[in-house]
């Protein structure tokens, strides 16, 4: 055992990158749920995002068009439980569901002649002398724009839920959707574009994934990513900046454990693979003591009865 | 511009067309998909829906439809006692896990000996093994008023690697090669769940599901707790005044989904299945939530969608091999009966209005 | 009704309802664990298919069904096949060893392979390929290439494959490189492509300059070849898409000589139950060319102990070895039998760390 080899600038400059597809998954899917929505499709929107992401970067020989097809790709197949919980007024839960069944066999269709290709390799933003800061430099200035984006994402939510009228319309109608109907909001409208916002994050976190953290195609390459984005906003308590920081805790979790792994030291890594999971459900006790919770509407199907 | 409108009662005629409708527009869709492809699109719903039921070796087919329909019934029928109180139990891959190690650990544990109460211990045990592992959110949403949907998913996860660390340690076969996984059921002749008539496909658990149903069915239809689930599922205030004890109801949902999960997976660790391995739970929990909502959460209603579930596998397993159908086209043809039905549901409770809306 | 419902099920247990019935084409089925688009352990095995398919032409019809859970699904997929008249199936995953065994009980006249397990009867054969072969010229070219003394490698699961495989390779980077230091992470995962290009960094991270991996997918590569300065070896397929750098080599799963030798048997009726563990001799197991980024006499060295092993004329593990705990394993001169091997349990002396339980 020889704990010195872990680096922990390296450690936490790893953090950086591999907590980027849950947090923009999660990050999307907190706005869905602030609005009341629960969409459990996120796995399905991920790996969708992947695969649309891999085609069009593939194609285009551009990484920066991959990740705005990824958000077209995982937005789309939204819309399809947008016509379902929106219009359909079909229960979420089993929704959601069906779209990670339909979005995991659907990607694999897409993604058949495209087993084996290398696509092309998105460079590390390069930020000058702030990558040359000792230390900080190394964990905060060295990483690709795609994780800077999520970071200016999770920025742009927290400031957009609290500071703007948009954003306190959507807590209004994810809290309470009939008062928020009876003061004259689109309940639908506003759902429904949270929904696709929702769809396109889980999207870019998929290609995020297809093009940068591996990259290359295999069907079912997300492997559960989209479930822990959804264990993550709930740790949140629906809270962006939570999310960051849960998104590198689950994130660090990972790391941490191949980092002892390799220094040596004897970890029953099933116990701690699952310890994401029990603190999270101990974060949702807590918070039940607590003022911040689920949003009121969470889950319930609207339908303006007048 | 069309517009929906609440009807005062829910169309019978409506919930009993809705899922013939979504399955004929599944075929037109799925069929298009399969061209697409390139396949015959006639031939392929043929092999997913015929062959299985009336093809040439539909002798073997059929009880092979209870073996895969069993867990699924099994489990969504408990899920949609919940369900219709409004209390959302989606762990149960969890709890169908749990049950499953449960049982085969007991079995494990007294490996080799000969005695006619392993078995029967072995399904109290599965049985307890998910009931308590679904009082896990039970009890915290009772206590702490947690949401019962993410502690129950959250669950699922701790199972799983549960579920690993036990076949690559604990529960390892010690004659096994050091390969993982347990020993095999099926040949400790007190703890296999065997056909009770051989080529049946009719072992234990499909004798539970029925019996699951038939309680069920009762449960809601006649006793006060079942009218008491429906009560809060449909106005939950209301079900209040009347004296609902709303944390019992939790409980028993709950306590019920867990127990019925947890036997499907002891049922099939112990019978089709044979061994606790890594990769043993392939989803049923999860289908399962699927085949309630297909169910229409009605007793009878889940256990011919348990049956349509079940085609649809072993007929796309069929379309696979003879048409060589790729299994994603399979998923996506079931993900596009379940959108069907769920679109075409809003038809039970609404009907559609044709016209400009009018100004509240 | 009931009847002809008994006779079909007796005719069923009789075999009779079988391929026995004369066919012009022999049908050869095939069970794959996860989808063909793996990339990796499926993908090499529907190669193998797709070979039994151009050797034969006309003369042979290939089924195949994929991402068949273990278990009863398993189960009915390869009775179906049976039913539907193949002649030969393969089914390519641990997992289905117990499912094989019970299907083949079913259908004496059908002829069953599976891969990797250890149960057999008249009508099932098992094949495994014997990569600890292929580990053994990664360890060398991997020993002579590390600068840092140290590599890093990836396991799916702590199983006896694995296992041997980590043996191996340590034995031989030991043998051209007394100070090498093996670092092992396990994944946890026979699938996980984000999880293992983690894996590697971190290995990167904590100084390894060369990476062997268990796993399949290109993950390990793509992370390699963005560090720099770091070897990797393609497993399952060749991966020549990262060569010549990180890829300087690879392990390739080849399965199509073995699948169109048992095909060929059963058409010519020798098919015979046998226990088959073929390594880089027979072609089993292929060396993917070793790239110019490997110094020349190292790849000499490397091809030179690849025909030796090809010839049979050396075995990877050959005594003097002891195991990790300090006891003597093999002596002098002294070669493991395929029994050892099979259930290995154990690291050789020199590694460190201990094997999870």
């Amino acid at each position: 055992m020889d704990l010195s080899v872990i680096n922990p600038i390296l450690l936490l400059a790893a953090l950086m990158s591999a907590a980027t597809p849950i947090l923009l998954a999660a990050t999307g899917e907190l706005v869905v749920e602030r609005a009341g929505v629960l969409n459990l499709g996120v796995e399905g929107m991920m790996i969708v995002g992947a695969i649309a992401g891999f085609i069009v970067a593939v194609n285009t020989g551009s990484p920066a068009l991959g990740f705005i097809g990824a958000a077209a790709g995982g937005a789309v197949l939204s819309l399809l439980f947008v016509f379902l919980t929106q219009v359909a007024l079909a229960n979420q839960v089993a929704s959601g569901l069906g779209l990670t069944l339909f979005g995991l066999g659907l990607s694999a269709l897409m993604g058949q002649s495209y087993v084996g290709v290398k696509p092309p390799r998105m460079a590390d933003l390069d930020l000058g002398p702030l990558s040359d800061i000792p230390v900080l430099g190394r964990i905060l200035f060295s990483h690709d724009a795609m994780v800077y984006i999520g970071l200016l994402i999770v920025l742009g939510v927290w400031a957009g839920l609290k500071f703007t009228r948009a954003g306190l319309v959507l807590r209004a109608v994810g809290e309470n959707h009939d008062a928020a109907h009876a003061l004259g909001y689109k309940v639908k409208r506003i759902r429904t574009l949270a929904i696709l916002f929702g769809g396109a994050c889980a999207g870019m976190g998929g290609a995020y994934i297809s093009l940068i953290r591996v990259p290359q195609w295999t069907e079912g390459m997300t492997a559960g990513v989209g479930w822990i984005a959804l264990a993550l906003v709930v740790f949140a308590s629906w809270k962006p900046w939570r999310v960051l920081l849960g998104a590198y805790l689950f994130g660090g979790i990972t790391q941490l454990q191949l980092n002892l792994q390799g220094a040596g030291v004897a970890i029953p890594v099933e116990y701690l693979a699952m310890s994401p999971y029990i603190v999270t459900i101990i974060v949702l006790v807590i918070l039940s003591a607590d003022k911040s919770r689920a949003p009121g509407s969470l889950g319930r199907i609207f339908h303006a009865s007048h | 511009m069309i517009r929906l409108e609440k009807r005062p009662q829910p169309s019978r005629q409506m919930a009993l067309a809705t899922p013939l409708l979504a399955v004929l527009a599944t075929m037109v869709f799925g069929g298009l998909l399969f061209a697409v492809l390139g396949k015959d699109p006639v031939q392929s719903i043929l092999t997913i829906f015929w062959q299985p039921l009336f093809g040439e070796f539909a002798f073997y087919y059929r009880p092979q439809l209870l073996v895969k329909g069993a867990p699924l019934v099994l489990i969504a029928m408990g899920l949609a006692l919940g369900f219709r109180a409004g209390i959302w139990n989606i762990g149960a891959e969890g709890q169908y896990i749990m049950g499953a190690i449960c049982g085969a650990a007991v079995a494990l544990a007294f490996y080799p000996l000969d005695a006619w109460w392993i078995f029967p211990l072995m399904v109290i045990c599965g049985g307890l093994g998910g009931f308590l592992w679904a009082m896990i959110p039970g009890l915290l949403k009772v206590k702490f008023g947690t949401n019962e949907i993410l502690v129950s998913l959250m669950l699922v996860y701790v199972a799983e690697q549960f579920l690993s660390s036990m076949s690559l340690g604990l529960l390892k076969n010690p004659e096994g090669y050091g390969f993982p996984g347990s020993r095999n059921l099926q040949q400790y002749a007190s703890a296999h769940n065997a056909e009770i008539i051989a080529g049946s496909g009719m072992h234990w658990g499909v004798v539970a599901a029925l019996i699951a149903v038939i309680f069920a069915y009762v449960l809601l239809t006649r006793h006060r707790l079942g009218f008491a689930i429906r009560v809060t599922g449909e106005a939950p205030r209301a079900a209040r005044f009347g004296g609902v004890n709303p944390a019992r109801l939790v409980l028993f949902c709950l306590g019920a989904s867990g127990m019925l999960a947890g036997l499907a997976g002891m049922f099939e660790v112990a019978g089709p299945a044979g061994q606790i391995t890594i990769d043993f739970n392939v989803g049923y929990g999860f289908t399962a939530i699927i085949v309630a909502f297909l169910g229409r959460l009605h007793p009878i209603g889940i256990l011919l969608a348990g049956a349509l579930m079940a085609l649809t596998y072993i007929g796309g397993d069929i379309a696979q091999s003879q048409l060589g159908l790729p299994a994603a086209a399979i998923q996506v043809f079931q993900g596009m009966l379940l959108f069907f039905l769920l679109a075409l549901d809003v038809l039970t409770n609404y009907r559609l209005r044709f016209g400009a809306a009018e100004v509240a | 009704m009931t009847f002809t419902k008994l006779m079909a099920t007796a005719a069923l247990t009789l075999g009779l309802a079988t391929g026995a019935f004369a066919q012009d084409k022999t049908k050869v089925g095939f069970v794959f664990v996860g989808p063909v688009g793996d990339g990796g352990w499926t993908y090499e095995h529907n190669q193998g298919r797709l070979a039994v398919e151009k050797e034969f032409g006309d003369k042979v019809e290939t089924v195949y069904v994929e991402s068949v859970a273990e278990g009863p699904d398993s189960e009915r997929v390869m009775t179906q096949m049976a039913l539907d008249g193949a002649d030969l199936i393969f089914t390519t995953s641990f997992g289905y060893m117990d499912p094989t065994i019970n299907v083949a009980a079913k259908f004496p006249n059908v002829k069953f392979e599976h891969a990797t397990g250890y149960k057999r009867a008249d009508n099932v054969s098992t094949y495994s390929a014997r990569f600890y072969e292929g580990r053994a010229i990664q360890g060398h070219i991997a020993g002579a290439m590390t600068k840092s003394n140290i590599v890093g490698y990836i396991g799916s699961f702590p199983i006896p494959e694995v296992i041997r495989g980590i043996n191996s390779a340590y034995i031989h980077a030991k043998k051209v490189n007394p100070d090498v230091q093996f670092k092992i992470i396990w994944a946890y995962t026979w699938f996980d492509p984000a999880k293992e290009a983690d894996a590697a960094k971190v290995l990167i991270e904590q100084g390894a300059d060369v990476i062997l991996q268990h796993t399949d997918s290109t993950a390990p590569q793509a992370a390699a070849q963005k560090a720099g300065n770091v070897i990797t070896f393609g497993q399952a397929s060749d991966m020549a898409q990262y060569a010549p750098m990180p890829r300087v080599s690879s392990i390739i799963d080849n399965w199509a000589p073995y699948y169109i030798a048992r095909t060929k048997a059963v058409m010519d009726g020798t098919w015979a139950s046998t226990d088959t563990w073929d390594g880089i001799g027979p072609g089993m197991v292929g060396i993917g060319e070793i790239s110019d980024a490997v110094p020349a006499e190292v790849k000499a060295e490397a091809l030179a102990l690849k025909d030796k092993i090809a010839s049979g004329e050396y075995h990877p593990f050959t005594g003097p070895l002891k195991k990790q705990d300090g006891s003597d394993w093999l002596a002098e001169g002294e070669t493991a039998d395929d029994g050892t091997l099979a259930g290995m349990n154990f690291y050789v002396e020199g590694i460190e760390g201990d094997i999870p339980q």
